[in-house]
């Protein structure tokens, strides 16, 4: 059985954290994240779940809260956006590096400045190699889909690993979509109990987190942090198929639209993949041959697996919702690009898109096809639908 | 609530020997002594600093208690983390045992850095004693002045130059900014005088709720004394009422000690180098403005505490 909703990105957001119910959430308030957390803090209030709601002063202390109570022995949630996530950002690593398995919807802002609301994927691109698994969302059905497994996957003793699940701030946190909800006795027997291997509140056995690593040993444990997070792919592949098991929904890394066949694919992730998705729609209508591969998982890159999804493609366009700023392109691109390096004869062109919430339409995705089949190309990535 | 020093000896360190500290710091003496008055289940908090960095070189640790290091600022948010942890699992019948929670940081990683987590945590009301272990500087990192470290003392950023004679401003109160929170204990202690400095970490941990204990603790290399001196310099300290003992039980302050003679700051300032360029006569206004401070904060505290003062005359 199943309970269908009309719910926005946030509200799907809370509905995994009342399903999962943690024992902790901590957090502080910032838009566009703010609505999950009111809809959580009335289930806290209606004793709904037996978590403790800790409101902190600080996005900062929200995360060094979520380590405390992690490594206390507890499941532990948190949610941000933007700025609350770069006051953070010290405390990212060491949730990773200390193999805490928190869960974090991010619900993606631009980063100031200039100050801006609006989506973009600055902030959690920002945050790709701090140890944190990243799972993109295209709608909210997603939103919801993804955040149960985030706990699955990140509680895998395997991973051990923190988990964002990321969605497009207001796009998809501010929209009602149909979302169909799995029953709260299923999300509890999916994801099972939480059961920590050193908590610091078993007494009898004190453990020390967190000490001084030198030179002998530093290495050791960060080397055994990459090998954890090399173990989250299959990990995440398993914990996909357990879910269509019960959900009848599938995820994989990454999804291939109409692209096994395609010369021209472009690579997208979050939201703008459905827009693109119409593109493809229209333009496969018209007798192109156009794909589209929706990036799921960033963190792990699937790097092997895109080179094979990507290996028979003419030309590859992919889209970054974040500047690198860097004078060579987006941080998808610059990954994409690596990964097909000596594996791929295709052209690679990077656009950036979407900065600050900047609106993109189907008109403007399927002009980066027509780039593609036209053989437009530079070394630098295109910026598209500014004001140059 | 008689704190006997034979049981005391007969106590099992849960801080165990062997950790790196420097022989003669203050700092250690006073963790050692709080973690003496804890008598049940304790999980401890750092922030990074010397003591963390001293106690806890992996793989070794000294720590016979669960203990927590994650950053220099969050001493108290994770402490609030692994508190609210503790409340939930319990709520929750997941674990019945009663669990004290201590979370220390040295004045670097309470008076400034951390200040912002430390007031939310105790607003917040989580049930926890945060220990600041006051040595007046960021010891760890090479003796940089901080926002405890007093008027005039020479550091590596605040130095006696031939213009600026050491740090320009006097410290700022943690201790008072501690009790306008509003919080049921807060209280000053200094590890020579043991027996109060025990007593109150008992006290502070029969009561439900934020407490806030701030010890001065000597750092023999950034005062710059004999490493045996570590005691006597936070006795003077005291006796020169530098450093008032005192205690703000429920919102009731109460004065532990008043010395019997006045002793000039002078005296205190003398046992440590960091202060010796104001001891030379042309910094004799300096060393009378530093006076004049120790004066003024003892006269609002003695206030406070109802205590009266042969110093004020009536309408004074």
């Amino acid at each position: 059985m199943s309970t269908i909703l009309p719910l926005t990105g946030n509200e799907s957001g809370a509905e995994v954290m009342r399903q999962i119910a943690p024992d902790v959430v901590a957090a502080y308030p910032i838009t566009p994240q703010t609505e999950l957390m009111h809809r959580f803090a009335d289930y806290v209030a209606d004793g709904k779940v037996p978590t403790e709601l800790i409101l902190v002063e600080s996005e900062h202390s929200a995360m060094s809260a979520c380590v405390g109570a992690s490594a206390a022995g507890a499941r532990v949630m948190t949610a941000t956006s933007s700025q609350g996530m770069a006051l953070m950002w010290e405390i990212l690593y060491i949730a990773a590096a200390l193999r805490l398995p928190i869960v974090m919807p991010l619900v993606n802002r631009s980063l100031s400045a200039p100050i801006n609301i609006h989506c973009d994927h600055s902030d959690s691109m920002g945050a790709r190699d701090t140890g944190w698994l990243q799972l993109y969302c295209e709608n909210c059905q997603e939103i919801y889909d993804t955040g149960i497994q985030a706990m699955k996957i990140a509680e895998n003793k395997d991973v051990l690993l923190p988990v964002m699940v990321c969605y497009d701030g207001f796009i998809l946190s501010h929209t009602v979509e149909r979302v169909e909800l799995l029953e709260d006795h299923e999300v509890k027997g999916f994801i099972g109990e939480h059961i920590a291997d050193h908590p610091l509140l078993d007494v009898d056995n004190p453990v020390t987190y967190g000490p001084l690593d030198l030179q002998d040993f530093y290495f050791e444990h960060k080397r055994q942090e990459a090998e954890a997070m090399r173990n989250a792919k299959p990990v995440v592949l398993q914990v996909a198929e357990e879910y269509e098991v019960l959900s009848g929904r599938k995820y994989g890394l990454f999804e291939e639209y109409f692209s096994k066949d395609a010369e021209y694919i472009m690579v997208c992730l979050g939201s703008a993949a459905g827009t693109a998705k119409a593109a493809v729609d229209e333009l496969r209508a018209a007798g192109e041959n156009v794909g589209l591969l929706k990036l799921r998982v960033f963190r792990p890159f699937p790097a092997e697996e895109l080179v094979a999804a990507l290996a028979d493609a003419k030309r590859i366009a992919v889209m970054d919702r974040a500047d690198g700023v860097n004078s060579i392109g987006g941080p998808v691109f610059s990954e994409i690009r690596a990964a097909l390096y000596g594996r791929s004869s295709a052209k690679i062109s990077n656009y950036i898109y979407g900065l600050g919430g900047r609106d993109i339409d189907i008109e403007m995705m399927k002009s980066v096809f027509q780039d593609m089949k036209d053989g437009k190309y530079a070394e630098e990535a295109f910026y598209l639908g500014v004001r140059e | 609530m008689a704190i006997k020093l034979k049981e005391l000896s007969h106590k099992k360190d849960l801080l165990a020997p062997g950790h790196r500290c420097c022989a003669g710091c203050g700092s250690i003496l006073s963790v050692k002594e709080v973690m003496m008055a804890v008598d049940g289940p304790v999980v401890v908090s750092f922030a990074t600093g010397c003591l963390e960095v001293a106690t806890t070189i992996f793989p070794y640790t000294a720590w016979r208690v669960p203990y927590i290091h994650c950053a220099f600022e969050n001493s108290a948010s994770v402490m609030s983390g692994v508190e609210a942890a503790y409340q939930s699992l319990k709520k929750q019948g997941k674990i019945d045992k009663e669990i004290k929670f201590i979370a220390f940081g040295g004045d670097g990683g309470t008076y400034d850095i951390g200040l912002q987590a430390l007031s939310g945590a105790m607003e917040r009301g989580h049930d926890m004693l945060y220990v600041c272990y006051d040595n007046e500087a960021y010891m760890n990192t090479g003796i940089q002045r901080s926002s405890s470290t007093p008027r005039a003392a020479a550091t590596s950023t605040s130095p006696a130059g031939t213009v600026l004679p050491g740090k320009t401003q006097f410290r700022k109160d943690l201790t008072k900014i501690m009790a306008a929170h509003g919080i049921p204990y807060v209280a000053q202690a200094t590890p020579d005088r043991w027996r109060d400095l025990i007593s109150k970490v008992k006290k502070a941990l029969e009561i439900k709720g934020p407490k806030f204990i701030n010890i001065l603790s000597s750092c023999f290399r950034g005062w710059r004394c004999a490493p045996e001196k570590s005691i006597e310099v936070t006795k003077l300290a005291v006796q020169t009422r530098f450093w008032p003992l005192y205690e703000v039980e429920y919102g009731k302050w109460k004065l532990n000690y008043k010395p019997k003679e006045y002793v000039p700051i002078e005296e205190w300032l003398k046992t440590q180098r960091r202060f010796q360029h104001v001891l030379k006569p042309e910094n004799k206004p300096l060393l009378e403005e530093i006076q004049k401070n120790v004066d003024q904060r003892w006269e609002e505290l003695l206030q406070l505490c109802g205590e009266s003062s042969p110093e004020v005359t009536p309408g004074n």
